[in-house]
């Protein structure tokens, strides 16, 4: 179960390690290689390697953008330089007088009213004016919390919601909406690479829809400022082909099978589960993140550390410090033993 | 009395030493008790600069930690505070006080005037400005700096464990310092518009004042949503209010309305004086007028109407509905074409002339180069689509800071290297001018146009560190070091503007050659003109002749002071015809009082002081009281006088050619939208919930009926005391006056009965809570209502309020008229609107 589902992740696409290497080699080792590689190596979490619809629409809208502005900018700067000359002969004020009207008033006029007509054009196809009459098959809840995300996936064909954070896989090629909330303050809901952000706003409800065009493996973070620690909320997103991501909604539907392994008691026994449930366990809380399946997710902490033994056990042991104002209380104080059997227990469950 | 023509050389320096004593600062530490424009201009630029370096430190040290991923140069919350502060420092303490202060220290010498109209209100704003500044700014030493980002979004602002008392200061200092914004904006409208040189009729102002004046209306319409705001935010921080609490029936999104009603045309009450001070630099180094006069007056104008409609700009991501979002695309892009006019009539004015390159300039022309690059930008996130990407990223940091730098730091230097011999009769350095030109050109592109790519990149801002493998690593590197080549720029205008500069012997009066009034003015007087002139040109120094030496020779108006009062001439608002000798006041203590102690108050409140805030609140209003009992409407030793030139004037005039009557009526213009403001705050409840009421029990109709009926009588009953004060019946008039006054009482009890007799919980829910601030908005301002007829009443009394001499029961009649309309609203809204659905 666990084999096919990273294959099919990680065969489609540059592990996430040597593309990180890979743009590292760009930004220091090489800088010759800069200009070429602005847009290029910009990696996982970047609107300018658009990986979805929204994303690649707006792409375009910007290089547009980009490239007229340029032109604009070198015209306007051009004439300052030549107006700043010293001149015998200035021009007459009749044809000074035209320029305010063509350059400040006729052409930014004509100019805009393109971009808005186009815009305007463009728009019902990145985000409908009204709600889609064909619902999506799936449904992604995502509930911002300092500083995670509590993420619910509903599945089209009825069957049971299941619950997980800080990580979200969709299916490649099928759009899917996510209804956007929050139980405490106002957090963004953002996945460059797919397309733009919607803000989580306590007592609304928000309507995102994305479609990813590629399957890969990108970042989100959270983009309005909620917080101490508003940097350091993020989430990993994968996107999968449609197939393995069935596979895998319908294993994470279920209990890990490592529940029973040693550390469960640990876990119990130091209150754990008062604010994380572990499916098929006696952890039912809600408080914090669901760890079900914790030890198969790309990272921990919302996004922040590499998912093994060893960062778990310093979450357990120091998370204000690794995440300062988290809600979570440092358990420094049990003994190193059972903190390493805990971590070694959640890195398990997958 | 002596004509100017036929004075003696001997009279004339008589009459210029009677002028200068009248003039003349106090010595010693009661130099600080000055209110004389000069000085309260000079003193308010150099707090709003030092403001603005602090800020400016705040943010090298956020470069520096922002300079290498996963850094720990500062702590989270350190950082946090950092950026907020430094937001809210450049945003409220430095980019629209700077531009008070200099239209303060400009306007009269550029009008003609010997002072703006209220010289002691000016001295107020510019104590209350530094109190509340000093305080915002101190808190970071303490750790107790706001840090919620200078936008304050609730549900995190108003949450008091994250927050501390840092949003306390944020909320009560700066609406402290937004009073002392609008008490500017009073002073700069009422100066442009009544206190121009005769002959200086509207079209023929200096574009400076024009520019000035259309701020200043906009600072009336923008700064009382934030005020109302701010008045909502703190009611729910203190009592547990809950506008903004989605559980109890609030919406944190109302604030977010509120908030950018205000920060939007915020951009523009930065960024117009900028280009003000653009549109006087530009001509006097094309040695030519402006081109295209009326186009940028109109295309101001349209800037300052334009940008009340895209506050939802800011708010794309909020998921309001498309075709809002369509539209508020649409009057962004729409406030560009204005944008690009003014531009435009710079550059034409530089084709048509003959260009001085001087230090200036640069800063001007640079500012404009970099101004462009932000507006393009501005053009790329006002478009819906683009902005759901860059919204809240560096790209968003890049486009603000390209537009204000640009549009306002540059022209702000600019300005300074202008107008600095009119401050110590010479010029700065040409030399230093040009290094820290390039310094802080080049050091500015540097820092953030990396950020551009950051943010698309997907660097979000407000992020005190990154990790190190997701590609920002150099691109931050380069901001931190572009950053510092900034700031070294403007160390190096800091110095310049330091270094001593005595041994230097004193400079020309005019030293560019320009053609407006203000450059006849001479630093070492404070008179701002020896004479006030007849103007008949838009550049009277280029086209009216010998005009210098005839003003410093005495020729024109009010040369003289024999009376020992400061005084200078009102005209009318279009023409500029002489209507009145009006004296202002003098040196005094009372102003520093009263912005103490008021200070004061709101700093106990931040401490939930109770006490201490209340006795606070009664010396400020003894000081107030005090202030207009000695200072204002004092009944003249004779009636008119010879201003000169064979013209005579009244020194008392009430009613709308009354300064004070515009004074009030600028005023409750504000005090109007605040109001507004809460009762758009009402609708929105209304219109997010199916019910708002959520079945809780309202005011009922009897009591706000009863109220509104009291209210009107007792508006009525002040509108016959006018009357019969304008017959001659002072014993009528004061009855009249006593009947208001029991009948305001009698209102206000009656106003307090509604809510309080259907027991309405104010904590509980949105609806009483809304209910409760209409009503206590409307109450205190009968209190005032009634201080002022008890006001009226001693006036008359005494003998100060007399059938010719009535501009106070004037003045405060048309307090009435605007009370009478907010108890109307109040009490129709929440009286009658229930029943409506």
């Amino acid at each position: 179960m666990r084999a096919d589902c990273r294959a099919s992740v990680d065969g489609g696409i540059v592990p996430f390690m040597r593309h990180r290497n890979a743009h590292r080699l760009g930004g220091f080792a090489v800088p010759a290689l800069l200009p070429s590689c602005l847009a290029g190596c910009s990696g996982i979490q970047s609107a300018l390697e658009p990986a979805g619809e929204e994303a690649a629409s707006v792409f375009n809208l910007f290089w547009f953008m980009f490239s007229g502005g340029a032109i604009i900018w070198l015209g306007v700067v051009a004439l300052v330089m030549y107006a700043s000359r010293a001149r015998q002969n200035p021009h007459s004020e009749r044809a000074s007088g035209l320029l305010i009207l063509w350059g400040g008033a006729i052409f930014p006029s004509a100019v805009l009213a393109l971009l808005l007509g186009f815009t305007f054009w463009l728009m019902p196809g990145i985000r409908p004016w009204t709600a889609l009459a064909d619902a999506p098959q799936l449904r992604i809840e995502v509930v911002g919390e300092q500083f995670w995300w509590r993420v619910t996936y509903f599945p089209g064909d009825g069957s049971d919601a299941v619950v997980s954070a800080n990580e979200i896989r969709l299916p490649v090629g099928q759009r899917v909406e996510f209804t956007l909330k929050s139980n405490d303050v106002i957090h963004s809901f953002w996945i460059p690479s797919l397309g733009g952000k919607m803000d989580m706003i306590p007592g609304r409800t928000n309507r995102l829809s994305l479609l990813a065009t590629k399957p890969g493996i990108f970042r989100g973070p959270c983009a309005e400022y909620c917080g101490t620690s508003h940097a350091l909320m993020a989430f990993s997103v994968v996107a999968m082909e449609p197939m393995a991501f069935g596979k895998w909604l319908s294993r994470c539907a279920k209990s890990s099978e490592n529940v029973a392994a040693a550390g469960s008691d640990a876990f119990l026994a130091n209150g754990c589960g008062a604010c994380h449930t572990i499916k098929g366990t006696e952890a039912t809380g809600v408080i914090g993140p669901d760890l079900s399946h914790v030890g198969s997710r790309r990272t921990l902490g919302a996004g922040i550390l590499p998912n093994n033994e060893a960062t778990i056990a310093r979450f357990i042991t120091e998370p204000d410090r690794i995440k300062p104002g988290v809600q979570m209380p440092a358990f420094g104080m049990l003994p190193h033993q059972d903190i390493e059997t805990i971590a070694a227990y959640l890195k398990g469950l997958k | 009395m002596t004509r100017p023509e036929t004075a003696s050389v001997k009279g004339r320096q008589a009459q210029a030493e009677r002028l200068r004593a009248v003039w003349d600062n106090p010595s010693g530490w009661r130099y600080w008790t000055s209110v004389n424009n000069f000085q309260i201009g000079l003193w308010y630029g150099s707090a709003a600069f030092a403001f603005m370096l602090f800020a400016g430190v705040l943010a090298l040290l956020m470069r520096m930690q922002l300079a290498l991923p996963e850094n720990n140069f500062l702590s989270a919350d350190l950082f946090n505070q950092a950026f907020t502060l430094h937001g809210t420092v450049m945003m409220f303490l430095f980019a629209v006080p700077i531009f008070e202060a200099i239209a303060i220290f400009l306007l009269p010498p550029m009008l003609g005037a010997r002072e703006l109209p209220f010289p002691r209100l000016s001295a107020f704003g510019f104590w209350s400005f530094l109190i509340g500044g000093v305080f915002v700014c101190g808190s970071i030493f303490f750790n107790a700096a706001p840090s919620s980002g200078w936008f304050m979004y609730p549900p995190l602002a108003t949450d008091k464990d994250f927050s501390g008392i840092g949003a306390d200061i944020w909320l009560l200092g700066l609406s402290f310092i937004e009073i002392a914004s609008i008490a500017a904006a009073i002073e700069i409208i009422v100066g442009v518009m009544k206190c121009r040189a005769p002959g200086m009729r509207i079209n023929m102002m200096p574009l400076f004042a024009w520019y000035l004046l259309i701020v200043a209306g906009m600072i009336l319409f923008a700064f009382p949503p934030l005020i109302a705001g701010d008045l909502l935010f703190e009611m729910q921080r203190m009592f547990d209010w809950p506008f903004f609490d989605a559980q109890r029936g609030g919406d944190p999104l109302l604030w977010q309305h509120l908030f950018w009603i205000f920060g939007h045309p915020e951009v523009y009450i930065i960024f117009l004086p900028a280009i003000a001070l653009m549109a006087m630099i530009v001509p006097t180094f094309a040695q030519r007028p402006i081109v295209g006069y009326s186009w940028i007056v109109l295309a101001a104008v349209g800037t300052g109407f334009l940008s009340f409609g895209l506050w939802v700009h800011h708010m794309f991501t909020t998921g309001l509905p498309q075709i809002s979002l369509a539209f508020f695309s649409a009057a962004s892009e729409a406030v560009a074409i204005p944008t690009g006019v003014q531009i435009f009539v710079f550059i034409a004015t530089m084709l048509a002339g003959k260009v001085i390159l001087s230090v200036p300039m640069l800063f001007g022309t640079g500012g404009i180069a970099i101004f462009v690059i932000g507006g393009l930008t501005g053009v790329m996130v006002a478009l819906a689509p683009f902005d759901w990407q860059a919204h809240d990223t560096y790209f968003i940091v890049a486009h603000l800071h390209y537009v204000l730098i640009g549009g306002m730091l540059f022209p702000v230097i600019a300005g300074i290297y202008y107008y600095y011999p009119l401050v110590d009769a010479r010029k700065l350095s040409d030399h230093l001018g040009r290094l820290a030109f390039w310094q802080m050109f080049i050091g500015f592109n540097v820092a953030f146009f990396p950020m551009h790519l950051a943010g698309l990149r997907g660097m979000p801002r407000r992020v005190f560190t990154y990790p190190a493998d997701i590609g920002w690593h150099w691109l931050n590197l380069i901001s931190t070091v572009g950053a510092f080549i900034f700031a070294a720029g403007v160390l190096v205008v800091v110095i310049d503007v330091l270094r001593p500069k005595h041994h230097a012997p004193r400079g020309e009066t005019n030293p560019w050659n320009a053609g407006t009034l203000e450059w006849i003015s001479e630093p070492e007087e404070n008179w701002g003109v020896r004479s006030i002139p007849i103007i008949t040109s838009r550049y009277p120094l280029w086209d009216q002749k010998n005009l210098a030496s005839e003003i410093n020779e005495g020729r024109f108006y009010l040369p003289d002071a024999q009376e020992g009062y400061r005084e200078t001439l009102v005209t009318s608002v279009l023409d500029a015809e002489p209507l009145q000798c009006l004296r202002v006041g003098g040196t005094s203590y009372v102003t520093i009082v009263s912005a103490a102690s008021l200070g004061a108050v709101f700093i106990a409140l931040t401490f939930h002081w109770w006490i201490t805030a209340l006795i606070c609140g009664v010396v400020t209003c003894a000081a107030i009281i005090y202030w207009l009992w000695t200072g204002t409407a004092e009944i003249p030793e004779k009636p008119r006088k010879d201003v000169g030139l064979g013209l005579i004037l009244p020194l008392y005039v009430s009613g709308p050619s009354s300064v004070g009557w515009w004074a009030m009526f600028i005023t409750m213009v504000g005090d109007g939208t605040a109001f507004a403001s809460l009762v758009f705050g009402y609708f929105f409840y209304w219109t997010i919930h199916d019910d708002f009421t959520a079945g809780l029990a309202g005011p009922g109709s009897f009591w706000p009926m009863v109220a509104l009926a009291l209210f009107l009588a007792a508006w009525l009953a002040l509108l016959t005391a006018r009357t019969l004060n304008d017959r001659g019946q002072p014993f009528a008039m004061r009855l009249s006056l006593m009947a208001a006054l029991f009948l305001t009482a009698g209102g206000s009890a009656a106003g307090f009965m509604g809510p309080w007799s259907h027991a309405m919980a104010p904590t509980a829910h949105i609806y009483p809570a809304i209910v409760w601030i209409l009503v206590i908005w409307m109450l205190a301002h009968a209190a005032v209502g009634l201080m002022m007829q008890v006001y009226c009443l001693a006036r008359s009394l005494t003998g100060r309020l007399t059938d010719e001499y009535d501009m106070d029961l004037r003045n405060v009649v048309l307090y009435w008229h605007f009370l009478s309309i907010t108890a109307v609203v109040t009490f129709a809204v929440i009286g009658l609107f229930p029943l409506a659905i």
